[in-house]
């Protein structure tokens, strides 16, 4: 009959564009398995000849065909807890005047700008590090820590501009963006009557703020640390721009060094032999669950404040 | 008005922003008796008592003209942080820090930089507040571990361990069901013996049974103030008469 | 007021101004990023900077005229490979799925969203430059197109998700069926927001660099078609600034300015819009 045939008509218009749309969600599911699937299959080589040992060599020779990630884990790390030991302060300082302090306009402004500064790209970062930062740290910063607290492990030894501490500067303004807009968002959605239970006690602005709203948001607060971490240790453009490109492992903060993802960077496009590719390629796969672990983390500590924040309320 | 005054407030007007919510209120509260406040919703009876611990000015609109007093000092003319661990306050619902019962209790005292064993001061308001049977072996236990109504016992508690010479309560039982509200109820007259109370409530029922006084607030304005037990079988005016037997609000 | 609470209150006051500080310090960054780029870059934003290509190696002058069409044909390719999986994907998401395939679906994004640049360049790499042996405008697009991806599916879905339910119940009361419903109705209503947010993900991987450096790699001239190497602005800028000469910082700066410049008028633009809720339907 004309109106059932109508009706199939209708409903084979929606499968269709069922499927299709169902066929472009798959896509991103497909696309991301087969991102792991490569990243696996292309280090085969370095997985088989170094196995668990990638992880511990010091050595990274592409004279000897001799591959070791321990220089660049280590970069990775120390210039991402450089980052952290700036930006957490200043980023959490920063959120709690957003959040407590200014009137909702300023704070709205405020976040605004700080959007803005995350929108900036990489490499711009690594070009103000270059020319800015650098030279800072060969006339200011070097002598105003290596003088007095030469004799740390961590300021001794010379510096010639680059090194750790002038990554971990950089990637730390880099990360302050996020730790700011999450930690803003976490405080201001405690609970007003928390603050003011701390006020009603007799406690100053600043004692409610640290001793109640903060610990309330802390949760929260630890999801954005966690997120700008994991930023951290992907960065590449900036940190490849003033680490020093020297897989080196030392103590110093002043030493140049390397990191995962500047050293992919600067040597993927030379690496001659298949075994070089594949180091390359399987350091790639380290920095791939690095930072997967680290933003699982993250989300679910996001995710865990805001349950939270509606159980509280019952 | 019998018997001393611990607070006075002489012709109060407030506003936020633009609009004017109390209308030249003038009353008292009466030293170690329990002052209820009543009045439809909308009355402004909350925000006349959140202007005795000063906790309007976390509002920026807010504006406040008048005098209120404590023990015949300015409260405006005091610092407010000193005057808030004078005048203590527990809020509509429960809202534990969150931290451990223990903590919780002892958060005051500590902030406050008070002398002596923080664990006697905190049995003891934890006792005050009749909730000490009930946590003494769960002291450390998270504070949202408790149920609504041992949360506000617990809130109280929090409040009596900075021993405030006024303690303000907000609709305290507002959230709670009838057996934590008649528990509060019968907590709040004990509470005269510590310290003054003045409780915004509602509930007329229980303005008549656990007050002393009582003051009847209509948009804004102080309609009468009388002894609870005069307000409530003769009251002075015809629109205190018509809201207690339920004519409106 | 006795000694020790005097003390915190000073404590609080010089905590409480600590933080403004903070604040200040972290949003006074912006503007000396613009500030420095303005001041080292401004006067080197010219018409050779536009339409010349670069000179030899070593030699002053020239421009980066190839690396802002290159860009500009990277961006456009990627586009059309991460929009439409992401717009379509997003429709599936809001409109058609069970809530088990949609978390499957919005974690995968979300997998693919914190995926370091970088190693989204060695996959578009294992992918398109391995097989075919070369560098290409292709190998770029394809890295960029799924940095798109991600953003682009939870946008739609969110902006598809926000339109009122009296709209789609009004279409379907008429008798449409739920694609005429979703594509006369409720994407009209979210296109606005859709859009700005597709905006907002064109302008975050303008600035990529990292997954160019081996898949569109980079090219002293004009690049032709797809299939070759092309230069782009973010490479160039990279390249300049490491390299040894004067007049190559010079550029740098330049094209550091051109392309912030860009991509803040983009985010300013785009999140005046979103914020405003001029992209938000009414029902």
């Amino acid at each position: 009959m004309g109106s059932r045939s109508f009706l199939s008509r209708l409903r084979e218009g929606d499968e269709i564009a069922r499927l299709i749309t169902l066929i472009f969600a798959a896509m991103v599911v497909l696309i991301t398995l087969l991102l792991v699937y490569e990243l696996w299959v292309n280090s085969t080589l370095a997985r088989h000849k170094f196995g668990l040992s990638f992880f511990v060599t010091r050595v990274w020779d592409p004279v000897t065909d001799e591959y070791g990630a321990l220089p660049f884990i280590y970069g990775t790390l120390v210039t991402s807890a450089v980052a952290l030991f700036l930006a957490v302060p200043l980023g959490i300082g920063a959120s709690i005047f957003l959040a407590e302090l200014a009137p909702p306009r300023i704070s709205d402004t405020l976040q605004f700008f700080i959007d803005l500064l995350a929108a900036v790209p990489s490499v711009i970062y690594g070009l103000l590090g270059i020319f800015i930062v650098v030279p800072l740290m060969r006339t200011v910063i070097y002598p105003a820590l290596n003088k007095p607290l030469g004799f740390l492990p961590i300021f001794k030894g010379p510096s010639y501009g680059v090194g750790f501490l002038t990554a971990g500067i950089v990637l730390a303004i880099m990360v302050i963006p996020y730790i700011i807009s999450v930690s803003r968002e976490v405080l201001l959605s405690v609970p007003r009557d928390q603050r003011e239970a701390a006020l009603a006690l007799g406690s100053t602005r600043w004692e409610s703020t640290w001793k109640v709203v903060v610990p309330f948001a802390k949760t929260g607060i630890m999801g954005s640390i966690f997120l700008a971490l994991a930023r951290a240790l992907g960065e590449t453009m900036a940190v490849t721009m003033v680490i020093g490109n020297t897989p080196t492992i030392s103590a110093s903060l002043f030493s140049p060094g390397d990191s995962i993802a500047s050293v992919i960077a600067n040597q993927f496009t030379e690496a001659t032999g298949d075994l070089y590719l594949q180091s390359l390629i399987g350091l790639g796969l380290v920095l791939f669950l690095l930072t997967f672990v680290i933003n699982g983390l993250a989300r679910l500590l996001i995710i865990v404040t805001t349950e939270k924040g509606s159980k509280v309320s019952n | 008005m019998p018997g001393p005054m611990r607070m006075s407030i002489s012709k109060v007007n407030f506003y936020y922003g633009q609009k004017q919510i109390l209308f030249d209120v003038s009353m008292g509260i009466a030293d170690k008796r329990v002052t209820a406040l009543i009045g439809p919703s909308g009355c402004g009876k909350s925000t006349l008592l959140r202007t005795l611990n000063r906790m309007h000015e976390t509002v920026h609109s807010s504006r406040l003209e008048g005098e209120i007093l404590l023990d015949q000092q300015n409260i405006l003319a005091q610092d407010v942080t000193a005057l808030r661990r004078r005048v203590g306050m527990v809020f509509q619902r429960p809202n534990p820090f969150p931290k451990s019962i223990f903590e919780n209790v002892a958060y005051g005292p500590r902030v406050n930089g008070f002398k002596g064993s923080i664990g006697d001061i905190v049995e003891k308001s934890l006792r005050n507040a009749a909730l000490w049977e009930e946590v003494k072996d769960h002291l450390h236990k998270s504070a949202y571990e408790l149920s609504g109504g041992q949360q506000q016992r617990l809130c109280i508690a929090r409040a009596l361990a900075v021993d405030p010479e006024v303690l303000l309560l907000d609709e305290p039982c507002s959230a709670l069901d009838p057996i934590s509200t008649a528990k509060i109820e019968e907590l709040l007259v004990d509470l005269k013996n510590l310290t003054t109370v003045a409780i915004v409530t509602h509930n007329m029922q229980q303005a008549a049974r656990v007050s002393d006084f009582t003051a009847f607030l209509l948009t804004g304005q102080l309609i009468e103030f009388n002894p609870t037990p005069q307000l409530f079988t003769t009251p002075g005016d015809p629109r205190t008469e018509a809201y207690i037997t339920g004519r409106f609000g | 007021m006795n000694a020790r609470l005097r003390w915190r209150k000073l404590v609080s006051n010089f905590m409480l101004t600590m933080t403004g500080v903070c604040a200040f310090v972290c949003v006074s960054v912006l503007f000396l990023i613009l500030g420095y780029l303005l001041f080292n870059g401004g006067t080197s934003v010219n018409w050779n900077f536009f339409t010349k290509l670069p000179a030899p190696v070593g030699e002053v002058g020239g421009g980066m005229a190839n690396a802002i069409v290159g860009s500009a044909k990277l961006l456009l390719a990627a586009s059309l490979f991460g929009v439409p999986v992401g717009f379509l994907g997003g429709i599936y998401l809001a409109e058609f799925s069970g809530t088990a395939v949609a978390s499957v679906v919005r974690y995968a994004a979300d997998l693919l969203n914190g995926v370091p640049s970088i190693v989204i360049g060695i996959f578009a790499y294992s992918l398109v430059v391995l097989p075919f042996k070369h560098f290409s405008t292709f190998a770029g697009a394809f890295a960029l197109g799924l940095m798109m991806i991600p953003i682009t599916l939870r946008s739609t879905e969110e902006f598809l998700g926000a339109v009122p339910r009296m709209l789609r119940e009004g279409a379907m009361a008429l008798g449409a069926s739920k694609w005429k419903t979703i594509s006369t109705v409720i994407v009209p209503a979210a296109y606005r927001g859709i859009l700005t947010a597709i905006l907002l993900a064109l302008a975050r991987v303008a600035g990529e660099t990292a997954p160019l450096l081996f898949t569109a790699f980079g090219n002293r001239f004009w690049s032709n078609g797809w299939n070759n190497p092309t230069a782009s602005l973010p490479v160039m800028i990279f390249t300049y600034a490491v390299s040894p000469y004067e007049d190559w910082h010079r550029q740098a700066w330049a094209a550091g300015l051109v392309l912030l410049g860009l991509i803040l008028i983009i985010n300013i633009l785009a999140r005046t819009i979103l914020s405003r809720g001029i992209a938000v339907p009414r029902g």
